[in-house]
C-alpha cells in the first residue's frame, strides 16, 4: 500500500459545499453583478492609460503572447538538446532553469553544491558552460529568459560575454532576467548578499543594460514566488507592486531616468485556479501600476507606464494526485492570463508537480496554450470579458485590496524593512498555513486531494530520471576550465571588481562581464563580493 | 507548555541544502507547535554535518527533514551517517517534500520512519509522527 492510500482515506463526496460567495482572496462576490455595482464606463480603452483593458490597442492581433517552456537540466549539452527540440515543437523563446548551485553562487566543486548539481535546473558555472548551452542557437535570433536573482548580475553578464563570443551585436539580444532579489527574501530563498547591497546590484544591471542591451529585460519583478508559497491573488499583486517601488527609488537613487527605465520593468506572476479573480488581478494590477507611476512620480512616458507581464500556469494549483487532471488546470489558467492580457505565458506539465517533466508531458503543456492560442478564438477581440458588470466590479475591488496591503506595508516602514524583521517571511507562513488547513478541512475543495480521490490512484506511465554521473562530470569540467584558462587574467578580473565594489558609485556589471570573458566562475564572482558584503542573515521567526 | 499529543516533545524540523522553498517547513512547524512540541526549525541551507550537531546538542526527540529540490537521497544518506557519527542513531527521522513514489522504499530502508507530502492532511502527519514516537 503506498504511503498516500494509507494516510488519504477515500473521500465521501455526498457533502461537498455548494459554490462559495468568495472568490480564493477573500471578496465577496455579487451572486448576480448589475451596472451599478462597478464604476460606470471604468474600464476605458485600450492602449491608453491607465489600461484596465491592455496595454495595446490591437491586442493580440498585433503579436501573440510569447510561448516560453521552463526547462534545464543536468548538463548544458542535455539542456542544449531539449531547447533545440522545443524550438522545433514551435517554442517562441526559451526559459532556462538553472540549479540550485548557480542559483546560490556555489561552483559544482564546492562540498554545499554537489547534491544540488543539475537537480532543478542545468548548471552554468561559467562562460564555457554557457557557450555549449546556446550551442548552434543563434542569441540574435531567440528570446531567452533566466530564472535568476542572487546571482542575477552574474549570469546576464555571462550571457552578454556569450553574444560576444558568438559574434552577435549586444544591442540585438532580446530576453529577461528574473533579478528580483527581495522577493527570495520571502519565497524561494536564493538569497546570497545582505537585502542593500544586493538592490544595488539590482539596479546596476538594470541601468547597463538599458544602454548596452536596450531589447532586454533586466528585471522580472515576480508575485508568483509569493503566491505559490501562499499568499493570495490580492497580496501577490500587492507584494509585486510594493517591490517594484522599491526598485524604482532604488534606481532613481542611483541616477536612473524614470522615463526610461520603467519602460524595461517587467512582472511574473502565478495563475491559480479562480478564473475571475485571476484575469482581474491582472487588469487591477496593470491600471493600479500606471496610476502609482503617474501619480507618485509623474512619470509621462505612455510606455513607461506599460505593466508587461509573463506568467506561470501550475505550480501549487497542480496535484500530485491524479495528475492527468491537472491538464485541465492548466488549459483554465491559461485563458484566465490570456484573458488577462500576458505577454508571456509558461504552461507548467502535468507532471511537475512530483518530477521534472518528460518530452511527452512538456509538449503537451506547450500544445495546450498552442490551442488556445489558434483554435479557441479568445485571442481575436482585446479584453474580451471588458464591460462585464462582474468583472468591472471584480476589477475596482481588486485594486481597492491591493491598495490596502500596499498601506498597510507603507505603515510597517516599506517592503526592505518588513523583509529584513521578517514580518513578511511570517505573514507569508501564516497565509500557507491557513490554505492548508483550508484544504484539509474542506473548504477549499481540490479533486482528487479533498474530494473525488477514488479508490485507484493512477499513475503517469513515465517518469524522468537524472543521469547520477551528472555531479561527476559536471565537477570535474569546472576544473578542467580553471586549469585551462588563464589565471592572472582571472585575477586580475576579480580584483578590479572587488576595487570597484568598493566605490558606492561604480556600476558594477562592466566588471563582471570582464570576469565572465576571462572564465572566472560564479563562485568566484560571489566569493568576491562576499568579502566586502557579507552574507544574508536569514530572520528566523516561524 | 502547549497541551495537545506532542506536549513534552522538542522537534527539530531542518532545511538541508541550497533548496529555498520553506514554506512547507514552516507549516509543519506551525502544525507541530498546535499540537504541543517545542519546535526548533534550522532556517535554509544547513548541512548535513551541523543538522546533526543541533539534533545532538538540543537532545531532540525527532528531526523533520523538508527537500523539494530533489536531492533527498544524497540529502538523507548524509544526515543519517552524520547522526550516526555523532551517536544519533535512534534519533527518529522524518521526510517531508517532493519525493517521487519510487524513491521512498529506499529513504525507508535507510530508516527514515515516515515521508511526508503536500497533499497529506496535516493532522495525518500529526497523528503519525504522534504513533511513531510513541
Amino acid at each position: 500500500m503506498s504511503q498516500r492510500s494509507e494516510l488519504n482515506a477515500v473521500t465521501d463526496d455526498k457533502d461537498l459545499p455548494p459554490p462559495s460567495e468568495f472568490t480564493a482572496s477573500g471578496i465577496s462576490l455579487p451572486l448576480v453583478a448589475i451596472a451599478t455595482d462597478h464604476a460606470p464606463r471604468g474600464e476605458g480603452e485600450p492602449g491608453r492609460a491607465p489600461y484596465t483593458r491592455g496595454i495595446f490597442a490591437d491586442g493580440y492581433r498585433g503579436r501573440l503572447w510569447t510561448m516560453r517552456q521552463y526547462a534545464g537540466f543536468g548538463t548544458a549539452e542535455e539542456s542544449n538538446q531539449r531547447y533545440k527540440f522545443l524550438l522545433a515543437q514551435g517554442q517562441t523563446g526559451l526559459s532556462v532553469a538553472l540549479d540550485l548551485p548557480t542559483q546560490c553562487g556555489y561552483d559544482p566543486t564546492d562540498s554545499l553544491a554537489r547534491p544540488e548539481i543539475g537537480k532543478v535546473g542545468v548548471s552554468l558555472s561559467n562562460l564555457s558552460e554557457m557557450e555549449t548551452l546556446f550551442e548552434g542557437i543563434d542569441l540574435g535570433g531567440i528570446s531567452t529568459s533566466f530564472t535568476i536573482n542572487g546571482t542575477a548580475a552574474i549570469i546576464y553578464a555571462m550571457y552578454v560575454a556569450c553574444a560576444d563570443k558568438q559574434g552577435v551585436p549586444r544591442r540585438k539580444l532580446t530576453g529577461t532576467i528574473q533579478n528580483d532579489i527581495l522577493k527570495e527574501y520571502v519565497a524561494r530563498g536564493t538569497w546570497i548578499f545582505p537585502v542593500r547591497p544586493s538592490m544595488r546590484l539590482i539596479a546596476d544591471t538594470i541601468l547597463y543594460s538599458n544602454d548596452e542591451t536596450p531589447r532586454f529585460n533586466p528585471i522580472s519583478i515576480a508575485g508568483a514566488h509569493v503566491r505559490d508559497a501562499g499568499a493570495t491573488a490580492v497580496e501577490e499583486m500587492a507584494y509585486t507592486l510594493a517591490n517594484g517601488l522599491a526598485y524604482v527609488d532604488e534606481l532613481i537613487s542611483r541616477g536612473g531616468n524614470i522615463e526610461k527605465f520603467a519602460k524595461r520593468l517587467s512582472f511574473f506572476f502565478y495563475v491559480h485556479m479562480d478564473f475571475f479573480e485571476e484575469v482581474c488581478k491582472f487588469r487591477a494590477g496593470r491600471r493600479l501600476w500606471a496610476r502609482l507611476l503617474q501619480e507618485r512620480y509623474k512619470v509621462t512616458d505612455d510606455k513607461a507606464l506599460h505593466f508587461r507581464f509573463g506568467v506561470v500556469c501550475g505550480g501549487s494549483s497542480l496535484t500530485a494526485a491524479q495528475p492527468y487532471n491537472n491538464v485541465v488546470r492548466v488549459a483554465v489558467e491559461t485563458m484566465a492570463a490570456v484573458l488577462g492580457g500576458a505577454q508571456s505565458i509558461f504552461t507548467a506539465a502535468f507532471d511537475e508537480a512530483s518530477q521534472i517533466p518528460t518530452e511527452f508531458s512538456a509538449q503537451l503543456a506547450l500544445r495546450t496554450q498552442q490551442i488556445i492560442a489558434y483554435e479557441s478564438g479568445i485571442s481575436k477581440s482585446v479584453d474580451p470579458l471588458g464591460g462585464s458588470h462582474l468583472v468591472e466590479f471584480l476589477t475596482d475591488k481588486t485594486e481597492g485590496e491591493i491598495l490596502k496591503v500596499l498601506t498597510e506595508i507603507d505603515e510597517h516602514g516599506g517592503v526592505v524593512k518588513a523583509i529584513e524583521d521578517g514580518w513578511l517571511q511570517s505573514r507569508i507562513a501564516e497565509r500557507a498555513y491557513e490554505r492548508k488547513m483550508s484544504v484539509d478541512e474542506r473548504r477549499t475543495i481540490v479533486i482528487g486531494v479533498n474530494a473525488f480521490t477514488g479508490k485507484e490512484e493512477v499513475q503517469s506511465g513515465e517518469s524522468f530520471r537524472l543521469d547520477p554521473e551528472i555531479a561527476k562530470r559536471v565537477s570535474s569540467r569546472c576544473e578542467v576550465v580553471k586549469e585551462k584558462r588563464d589565471n592572472d587574467a582571472v585575477a586580475r578580473a576579480l580584483a578590479r571588481l572587488s576595487d570597484a565594489a568598493s566605490r558606492d558609485n561604480a556600476n558594477l556589471l562592466p566588471y563582471l562581464v570582464d570576469c565572465c570573458h576571462t572564465y572566472a566562475t560564479v563562485g568566484e564572482m560571489v566569493a568576491e563580493l562576499k568579502k566586502l558584503w557579507g552574507g544574508f542573515k536569514e530572520p528566523i521567526r516561524v | 507548555m502547549k497541551a495537545g499529543p506532542l506536549r513534552g516533545k522538542r522537534i527539530l524540523v531542518a532545511k538541508p541544502g541550497l533548496d529555498g522553498h520553506d514554506i512547507g517547513a514552516k507549516v509543519i512547524a506551525i502544525a507541530l507547535r498546535d499540537a504541543g512540541a517545542e519546535v526548533i526549525y534550522t532556517g535554509l541551507r544547513k548541512t548535513p554535518e551541523s543538522i546533526a550537531k543541533i539534533a545532538i546538542e538540543e537532545d531532540v526527540d525527532a528531526v523533520g527533514l523538508s527537500i523539494l529540490s530533489g536531492s533527498h537521497r544524497e540529502l538523507v544518506r548524509d544526515t543519517i551517517r552524520c547522526l550516526a557519527d555523532l551517536h544519533g542513531h535512534n534519533v527518529p527521522l522524518f521526510v517531508g517534500g517532493t519525493i517521487p513514489v519510487e524513491d521512498r522504499p529506499e529513504l525507508l530502508s535507510l530508516g527514515v520512519r515516515r515521508i511526508f507530502t503536500s497533499e497529506m492532511k496535516l493532522s495525518d502527519v500529526v497523528d503519525s509522527i504522534v504513533a511513531a514516537l510513541r
